[in-house]
This record gives structure tokens, sequence and C-alpha cells, in this order.
């Protein structure tokens, strides 16, 4: 080390921030494990698990949220603000299932943060604890931006939030075990709540059993599931690629056969083609918040389904009165 | 920098990777690899967890008096029932391990006005790999990148790239750590230096299809190096990446000569951060020092032949770079900016040898040489809706001071700044594929404007790049 220092001191005034530099990261790579940190610190890669570690981890935990609900997770840039934040993190929660593979390889390798990779047990995965949909029976671009894993948008069924709860509640208990019991705690009031809460959206969600809908995006096949309903078209004719006004008006004539009461899209959608549909078609076009803060009353993963539940059941009253069938 | 000092920036860097190793062994009960630890960990969880769901559940009022009532619906066994074989791969398969491959295929057209091989930039040594290209149709650079974890601790990347004449080049061929602490990242190999913002930018991800006249000037086009990288993101909220290297220095600035030592060494400072909802900016200070000997360069002396020049000395490189992504809602979907302006200085002092084969009648010419040159670029690309998206650059290089004992340098560097203006239209059917058109006005010499329209293509097949910021 003290040779490296000296001979770079015959080398002009540019060797002076090279060797601050150098001594700098010399510092940290030799210096012994940092200070024992006053909370967690969890970079969550979508909003509705940046909710659950808050249900689950409360002050225990400062969280940062990687993307909103306005935005498409599929594409994000992998900008400073999201490296800066993914190096500082002890536990990293996302989706999996490849949702995030355009930008999150990138933040685990510019990171530098060894806790938060793949494989170790600060890296959560949600779509592992949960059953995959729509698992493609061949993977192949010509089919669009399919997921080898399955579908990877599994927080519109409830059920599948509870199972991600009690998998992260175990994750939080290993990664921060002087807060285990809190988390346990705080785990068992969730799970009581969020029980009964499934009990009351069933219930409420009880009309809405076969109705057919057209959705935009293969965005909520989990939602479809839970709630009975059938998706009968999809606007993207492969996922994640536009619609032409060519197959929008395929669509419209696979819905004179096939009738569909309302056409579902995300808050992060844009609304060009479901509109057209809707109108053309004189369904119901209903924008569902997807994630938490995807619009005014989804403030957490309670009111997200409250919502999402008030939406399908307006619009299945208003298709009611509009047109009987 | 000497072998001692880089000796001593390995043995830094490598310190880390043994202490992690060591720790991760020593904290669990048996030495196994941690990534298939926790995924059988994570397996199991998953297997524990399902069955929670389809808990017959009590039925809670609620007064929402415009929703009917009616049973819960038990749909929920169903599915979870059928879950608990997922994710066990198959194990037996020896082809499990292979790294991930990726393809990029690149060709066009280009339709240039002037003759590429009578291609000067006035004032400026050239290195032999800059200029526009050949006429007509050709095939790019088709690249071939294969890459995999290698251990628990590192991972590894060869990028070949496969030119229109049927040569092969190692583009990239490097390892890097994965399982350093504390924001330390360590680069061996052959890798594009991490200086400047498209620097280390592979070209095919390029917005434009050439590279700006600052880049072809100062850099040879693009500057890989075969060497050592340190880099260290700080422990802030803020962005901030700072980098350092070590090569050969085998391309332009440098020279590849045989010898002990570093041929060039760089260093780097990266910042970055967000600016309301929908923009987010990085800006960067890169410092890049070469000793070439006998480097060869197309020639300074402007005639159409041209002679070959080589320099011996040091050459001293800096850049600004900036980069602003903005799209609404941070949502890049639909519509998004991109704005980016790199700005070089370089002061080069050495030996000069003006016109070595003395094939442009004016040498061989040997001097003293110092020179003091300035240069950059500024574009922005505006995706308007999903598929298309418009581009515009503008290039500018300054001929600043040049001093040269043998001749007087205005006599072979006219007082002229190079210029060139460049649009860009873009249709990407998706995001692996895109097609291009630009035209650009070429003034790079003294009187001569050429005119090109460049046409390509670009497919990018097999594993999902992530690209950086």
């Amino acid at each position: 080390m003290i040779q490296f220092f000296s001979s770079l001191r015959a080398r002009g005034p540019s060797s002076l921030i090279l060797r601050a530099f150098a001594f700098a990261a010399g510092y940290v790579a030799l210096a012994a494990a940092p200070a024992a940190q006053a909370s967690l610190r969890v970079l969550a890669c979508e909003p509705e698990w940046a909710a659950l570690t808050q249900e689950l981890g409360g002050d225990d935990v400062k969280i940062y949220v990687a993307t909103h609900a306005l935005q498409d997770p599929h594409q994000i840039q992998a900008r400073p603000s999201l490296i800066a934040n993914a190096r500082n993190a002890d536990l990293a929660v996302c989706t999996g299932a490849e949702l995030e593979i355009g930008w999150m390889p990138v933040l685990l390798r510019q990171s530098g943060n060894e806790r938060i990779q793949a494989g170790s047990p600060g890296n959560f995965e949600a779509a592992n604890f949960v059953t995959k949909l729509e698992v493609p029976s061949r993977v192949d671009r010509a089919d669009g931006d399919v997921h080898a894993a399955g579908n990877p948008h599994i927080q519109t069924d409830p059920r599948n939030i509870a199972a991600v709860a009690a998998a992260l509640a175990q994750r939080l208990k290993e990664v921060d075990p002087d807060h285990a019991a809190q988390y346990q705690a705080r785990l068992e009031h969730f799970n009581g709540r969020w029980t009964s809460a499934i009990a009351r959206w069933e219930k409420q969600g009880a009309p809405l059993r076969g109705v057919p809908v057209v959705v935009q995006h293969k965005a909520f096949p989990y939602l479809l599931n839970w709630l009975g309903m059938s998706e009968v078209a999809t606007l993207e004719p492969k996922p994640g690629v536009e619609p032409s006004s060519g197959y929008l008006s395929e669509v419209l004539a696979k819905l004179q056969r096939l009738p569909a009461k309302m056409v579902l899209r995300a808050a992060y959608n844009d609304g060009r083609s479901s509109e057209w549909l809707a109108a053309h078609a004189q369904i119901a076009a209903v924008v569902l918040p997807f994630t938490v803060g995807g619009d005014d009353h989804a403030k957490d993963l309670f009111a997200l389904f409250d919502d999402t539940i008030n939406r399908l059941l307006v619009a299945q009253v208003a298709m009611q009165k509009s047109v009987p069938k | 920098m000497d072998t001692r000092s880089v000796c001593a920036l390995l043995l830094l860097a490598g310190v880390a990777p043994v202490v992690a190793g060591v720790t991760e062994c020593d904290s669990s009960q048996q030495c196994v690899e941690g990534a298939a630890k926790t995924r059988l960990r994570e397996t199991r969880a998953a297997e524990n967890s399902l069955p929670a769901s389809p808990r017959p559940l009590p039925l809670i009022a609620q007064t929402d008096s415009s929703i009917v009532t009616s049973p819960p619906t038990p749909s929920a066994a169903a599915t979870a029932g059928a879950a608990a074989a997922a994710a066990t791969g198959d194990t037996s398969n020896p082809n499990a391990f292979n790294p991930s491959v990726s393809v990029i295929l690149s060709g066009g057209y280009a339709h240039l006005s002037q003759d590429p091989a009578a291609y000067r930039l006035s004032g400026y040594a050239l290195s032999p790999d800059a200029g526009p290209g050949p006429r007509g149709f050709s095939l790019a650079e088709s690249e071939l990148s294969l890459a995999a974890n290698v251990d628990p601790y590192l991972a590894g990347a060869l990028t070949v790239s496969m030119a229109a004449d049927n040569t092969l080049s190692v583009e990239e061929a490097f390892f890097q750590t994965t399982a350093l602490s504390d924001g330390l990242r360590v680069k061996g190999g052959r890798f594009f230096s991490g200086i400047g913002y498209l620097n280390e930018q592979h070209a095919h991800v390029w917005d434009f299809i050439d590279s700006p006249l600052a880049y072809q000037a100062f850099l040879g086009g693009q500057f890989g190096d075969d060497g050592v990288q340190l880099r260290w993101l700080a422990p802030i909220d803020t962005y901030l990446d700072l980098g350092v290297e070590v090569g050969r220095g085998r391309g332009f600035p440098g020279s590849d000569n045989d010898r002990d030592g570093a041929g060039a060494s760089a260093f780097y400072a990266h910042t970055g951060g967000d600016i309301g909802l929908g923009g987010s900016w990085r800006a960067g200070l890169s410092y890049l020092s070469a000793a070439p000997r006998a480097r060869e360069s197309v020639g300074m002396s402007a005639g159409p032949q041209g002679g070959r020049d080589l320099f011996t000395g040091a050459s001293r490189l800096w850049i600004a770079d900036f980069v602003y992504k903005w799209s609404p809602n941070g949502n890049p979907v639909r519509q998004n900016l991109k704005v980016q302006a790199e700005f070089f200085t370089r002061r080069e002092t050495g030996t000069w040898v003006l016109d070595a084969d003395g094939a442009a009648a004016v040498g061989p010419l040997t001097g003293d040489y110092r020179s003091q040159q300035r240069g950059g670029y500024a574009q922005a690309v505006y995706q308007f809706m999903p598929r298309w998206s418009t581009g515009f650059r503008y290039d500018r290089l300054a001929r600043g001071s040049i001093d040269f004992s043998a001749v007087d340098p205005d006599t072979f560097a006219p007082h002229f700044d190079p210029t060139r203006s460049s649009a860009l239209v873009q249709y990407a059917p998706s995001e692996f594929s895109r097609f291009r058109i630009q035209i650009a006005a070429d003034r790079s010499r003294p009187g001569v404007t050429d005119n090109q329209v460049l046409v390509d293509y670009q497919m990018s097949l097999g594993a999902h790049g992530a690209h950086n910021f």
C-alpha cells in the first residue's frame, strides 16, 4: 500500500485525486463491519411490497420504493437514485418472476452490496411463494414479452398477499433477528385483519362471479381467478405489444360473438385503446389501481382491494342498468 | 504507474473477496455455496406458505349499501393446492450451468457524398479505426455475448464482435466481483472503460448510428483496454460512484506496446439523482492518461492520400459528461426524452513524426509536439409515441493550439473547427429490435461537406439484457 502511494506521488496534480480515492476505497474495504443500524433498510421494488413490508416491519424498517403506481414495472430505468438506494439496502423486496429483469440486474451489479444479491437472504422475491398462473409451455420472443416463470402480476389476488406476508415475515426475522418477535406479532395482527378482509371482499365480489371481461395487458389473471371472472380478450395482441387499430377492430368483432361487460386496465396503462373499445362495444372501461397508490383511495393494501372491488362492482351495476342482455 | 502499484491495487482489490468468502462459511453450520443454500431455503418456505390462504374464512358484514351480498366463493383451494411442485428444476441437465447467450445483429446502408477513404478530422490525429465507415450496404458489428456467474464470488462475460470483413475481435472479456461489500466492485480483463457516458456502453446501445466526432477524435471511437478496474459506490443516499483503472493502454489515445507497467490509467466520478417524478440525471468527470509510443494515426496533413503520423509522449484527457432523462410521471412507455452532452479537453506533449512514410510529400518531419484541444457534442432524443422516436445531435471540435518544432503547424492543420449536425428517426417494433435512418452534414474538413445518409437495423436475440442508465 505504501509503495502504491509513493509511486503515485511522482505523477503530478491528478494523482492527488487518485490517491484520495484509493485511500477512501481502501479504508472502507478494510474497515470492520458497519455500526449497528437503528432500522432495517428495505428497497421495495413495487408499492405493494413496500406497503406489505410496512405492515410487517412497522418502525423497525426504513423503506425506499423504487417505483410508483403510474409506472409500468417492466419499464424502469436503472437510474442513479435507485442504485444509491440498492447500495445501502439490507433487504430487497421484489416481485421476481422476471418482472424486474430490465433493471434489477443493473441495480444488483452496480450496488456493490452483497447483502441483496440473488441467493442472499436479503434478496426476497415474492413470486417464489405463490402459485403462478399462465406459465408458458414455450418461451419465444415471437410471443411478445412472455415471462418464463409465469405471469408476475401476483399482487392482484389477496390470498397471494397473505402467502407473501408469511414468507416475508420469516425473511425479516432472518435478516433482522433482533426484532423477530415484533415481526411475528405484526404478522399475526396483519393476518387476522387480512383474513377477515378477504372474507369481506369475497362476499362483496360475489356478483362479479362469471362476469366476462376484456383486459388491456395480461395484468389481472390472479384477480380474475380469485373473483371467478373470465377473460374473453386481451387488447395487446401479444404481451407488451401496443394494439394497432386493425387489431382493436378484431377484438371488437370478437366481442360480438363473446360479449364482455367491461375492459380493465391498470392505472399506469394508457387509456386510449380501452376507451375506444368501451365506446364502440358499449361496455364499461374500468381503471383499477393495480397497486398501492394507483388512485386516491388505494392508500394501503386494504384500501387497494376495497377500491378494486368497488370499482368492479360499480361498473357491473352500471352495465346491468344500461344494457340488459 | 509502475508494476508495483498495479500489484498493490490488485492486492487491495483481492483482499475483500477472500474475507467475504470466509465470513460466509463461518456464519453457517456447513460450508456450502451460499446461492444454492438460499434457493433450497426459498423452496422450502414456498411449500410451507402455500396452503395458508384457502382456510375457511369468517363472514364479516360490511356497511356498503350499494353492494349485494352473497356467500363467499370457495375458489382458493384449487389453485393453491397444485403449487408445491413448482420451482423444482431439472438438476440432471448438464447444460443447466450454461452461460446466458445473447446475439446482436446489425447492419445497414451508407450513402456518403465524400469518399470515406479521404476522411479527415482537420487538426486532429485520427485513429485508423475512426471515420464514417464503408459506403453502400454492409454488415455492421455483430456481437455474440456469453455471461454467467463463475462461483459465489465472481461473474464473467465474453463479448466477441464479428466485423463485416470476416474478422473476429474480443470486444470485452472480463470477470467481475459479485460478493464484495461496502459498495466495492472489481473488474479485470478486457472491458470498456467507465470514463464519460457513452464509452462504457456497447455501441449497439447508442442512440445514434455512429459515435460522436469527439469520441472519434479523442478515443478512436471508443476506449477499451486490458486491465483492472476498481469502483466504489459511496454509502450515502446520493449516488456517487468513483472508479479507477489501470491497463495496457492498447487503444487510442494509447498504443499497444510490449512493456512492463501500465500504458494507461483512468479515474472518474459520477453522481446523479432525480428531479421531480419524471426526471433523473447523471453527471460525471473523468480523466484518462495514456503514454503512447509510436502511436499511429491517419495524418494530420490533410492531403487526400494522407500520411501516417507517429506520436510518442503523454496524452491527458478530461471528460465532463451529463445526461438527463424525462418521461411523463416517470413512465417512459409512450413518451420519453433523453438529453446528453459530453465535453472533452486534451493535452498531448511529446515527439511527433509527421508523414512518417513521406506519402503526403511533407515529411518525414520529426519534432517536439504540444497541443491543447477541446471538443464535444450535445444531443436530444425524443420518443413521441410508442415505437417512434427522433433525435438531433450537434458535434463540434476546436482546433485549439498546436505547437510543432519541425514545421509551422498552420501548414498542415489550418485554423478550422470541425462540426457535424445529425438528425435521426427510429422505429422500434419492440425493445429487441429497431430500424434507424440518420442524415448528417459532416464538415470535418475546410471547404468540404460530407452529406451522409445512414440506415441501419439492430436485432437483439437471446438473454434479456438489462441496460444501464
